[in-house]
């Protein structure tokens, strides 16, 4: 049998008598986890240390998992939505679009050109929401609070226009097939705009603040660093296999929702270390506020929903007064929509990397099978080989920048 | 798109003969099908081929097909992309029931490691050669493969709850 099967702690055991027996240094085992404060989210690393130095690691993952997969199996399609709202928390829009377009593109439906622009919205909002959390705690476990304390407001002001959008703030739920559950409402779009007029100039503050920070790159620079060809093996996707050089990004490689009407930049890092994986991703807020703009500069008139009756719930009030409404309300709430035998693979660009979602139907009211692609649970396989070698205190900055989301990881 | 689903196709059935099959183009993806034995020379073609170019796994999981016949009822199923002509391929390999096994690909991907580990968590599938064939979300004591679709979603001793109109279950398939 492999070393490798045995628990860690066995295993590290071994190697810690094995040591001292050699050379007769002290090793120890430290358990890191699975609460830690630090490591934001419910991950055990159990790890090997000489002193502060970390010689080996292994991970336990899973703690959270909710075995979305199998339930998605046995729920109907508009039920599904709830389940991503809880994959990656942080962005829980670009979930809920990334879900509502693979069931368009598995049941052929297209989509008017002002949903297209309005999911690019809210889909840029919820990678700004998701880059202040990351960046801004990436600070706090340096050891900079003031710059989370002024960032995170605007993270609450993103989710106040979510709330004017579909009444909820983190597990969002928004949308349906086609478009969205109802039209957006002034007040959602002068929040917008209150919100594109005074987040960039904190954004700049907080860049100000910590960019040229002598201890925050002393902390950051040459830690936790990954090479772009292990990276592209380890299956790094997002902003930080970006942070490693590679301009791989899916909204520019296979434009969804219209990405390809917008003008914008991929930011890319050099040597893949926790200081790029910060740089790319403020860069990336800048790109993502300027996608916004020119949304709102360039958005079309026309209905917030496709005319799909099959799909989309028809308003309540026909619901009681005409005979095909009721139908159509009936058959929707059970499920017994139209669905084509196919399967489809689509990828959005979450939060951090390829969120992609694998659908094969039957012609059922429920998936056949339905696989998530979570970029979190494949890149943080790499965590251990990268913080080999360095300080323990290294290890929980290189967490922080890989921006490993709990709720991902475990699904 | 400058490399041609045709171009993938016919080099593999030049190479690798009947051990490729089923070629077909679903929605943006061409599909085939690859006998599991060959699996891990195909993937190692597909990568270091100076025109095919399939330099990064996406995917790995598996699905349960219990009406199939039994030597199809497991499937591993991988996503491949070539980032330099943006072509994406899914590859499908049928596995028998009653052994369902298949060479790991972590010596090509590092990043199939979790990914297989996961499938082999959930459908029980054995990854031969893989370094750490262990469960990964589940604890390590359970003995089901719970993605199985003879596997329950709930407690079937549940009263509480009928499900039967909304959703998939064993008996309701």
């Amino acid at each position: 049998m492999s070393d490798l099967l045995l628990p860690p702690e066995k295993r590290y055991a071994n190697i810690i008598n094995q040591r001292r027996n050699e050379d007769g240094s002290e090793l120890s085992i430290l358990n890191l986890g699975p609460t830690h404060p630090a490591t934001h989210g419910i991950f055990q690393n159990i790890l090997l240390m000489d002193g502060e130095r970390i010689v080996d690691g292994e991970g336990t993952v899973g703690y959270i998992h909710r075995a979305f997969e199998k339930i998605a199996e046995n729920r109907p399609f508009y039920q599904i939505n709830v389940l991503t709202d809880r994959l990656n928390y942080c962005s829980s829009p670009i979930n809920n679009m990334g879900w509502w377009m693979t069931l368009e593109k598995a049941l052929g439906v297209e989509v008017p050109k002002r949903v297209q622009y309005m999911r690019v919205i809210v889909m840029e909002l919820a990678r700004i929401a998701d880059h202040i959390i990351c960046n801004s705690v990436l600070g706090v476990d340096t050891g900079a609070l003031t710059g989370f304390l002024y960032v995170f407001q605007y993270r609450e002001k993103i989710y106040e226009i979510y709330e004017e959008i579909c009444g909820a703030r983190l597990t969002t739920n928004m949308g349906r097939i086609g478009g969205f559950e109802r039209d957006w409402s002034p007040t959602a779009w002068a929040k917008l705009d209150k919100f594109m007029e005074e987040f960039p100039p904190i954004w700049e503050q907080f860049e100000n603040l910590l960019t040229r920070n002598r201890i925050f790159m002393d902390r950051t620079i040459n830690v936790g660093a990954i090479s772009a060809e292990k990276a592209i093996s380890y299956g790094f996707t997002g902003p930080n296999l970006r942070a490693a050089g590679i301009d791989y990004d899916v909204r520019a490689m296979q434009p969804y929702s219209s990405y390809e009407d917008f003008d914008f930049n991929i930011p890319v890092g050099k040597s893949g270390d926790t200081y790029d994986r910060f740089c790319v991703r403020n860069q990336e807020v800048w790109e993502s506020l300027s996608i916004i703009r020119q949304a709102l500069a360039k958005m079309p008139e026309g209905p917030y929903h496709a005319d799909v009756p099959d799909y989309y719930l028809p308003p309540k009030e026909d619901v009681y007064t005409t005979m095909e409404s009721l139908i159509y309300h009936f058959k929707i709430v059970m499920g017994e929509v139209p669905v084509p035998l196919t399967e489809v693979y689509h990828a959005v660009e979450g939060g951090n990397g390829e969120l992609g979602f694998y659908l094969i139907t039957d012609g059922s009211r429920t998936p056949y099978r339905l696989h998530f692609r979570r970029p979190c649970f494949i890149y943080y396989q790499a965590f251990n080989e990268m913080v080999k070698g360095q300080m323990l205190s290294d290890a929980i900055a290189t967490l922080s920048s890989l921006n490993v989301i709990a709720g991902e990881l475990d699904a | 798109m400058a490399l041609e689903t045709s171009v993938i196709q016919n080099k593999l059935i030049e190479k690798f003969g009947l051990q490729v099959s089923d070629f077909v183009q679903i929605h943006d993806i061409f599909t085939f099908e690859v006998t599991p034995d060959s699996i891990v020379e195909v993937m190692r073609y597909l990568k270091e081929d100076p025109t095919l170019r399939f330099n990064f796994l996406t995917d790995v999981c598996g699905i349960h097909y219990p009406d199939y016949e039994v030597n199809r009822q497991f499937a591993v199923v991988y996503h491949m992309h070539n980032w330099i002509d943006n072509v994406r391929i899914r590859i499908k390999c049928y596995l028998n029931a009653e052994n369902p096994e298949i060479d790991t690909v972590t010596d090509l991907f590092l990043s199939a490691n979790w990914q297989e580990r996961e499938t082999y968590d959930f459908y029980g599938i054995i990854f031969k050669g893989h370094p750490q064939l262990k469960r990964i979300l589940n604890m390590d004591e359970m003995t089901s493969f719970p993605l199985r679709k003879e596997f329950p979603l709930e407690d079937g001793g549940r009263t509480d709850k009928d499900d039967r109109f909304f959703g998939r279950t064993t008996q309701n398939r």
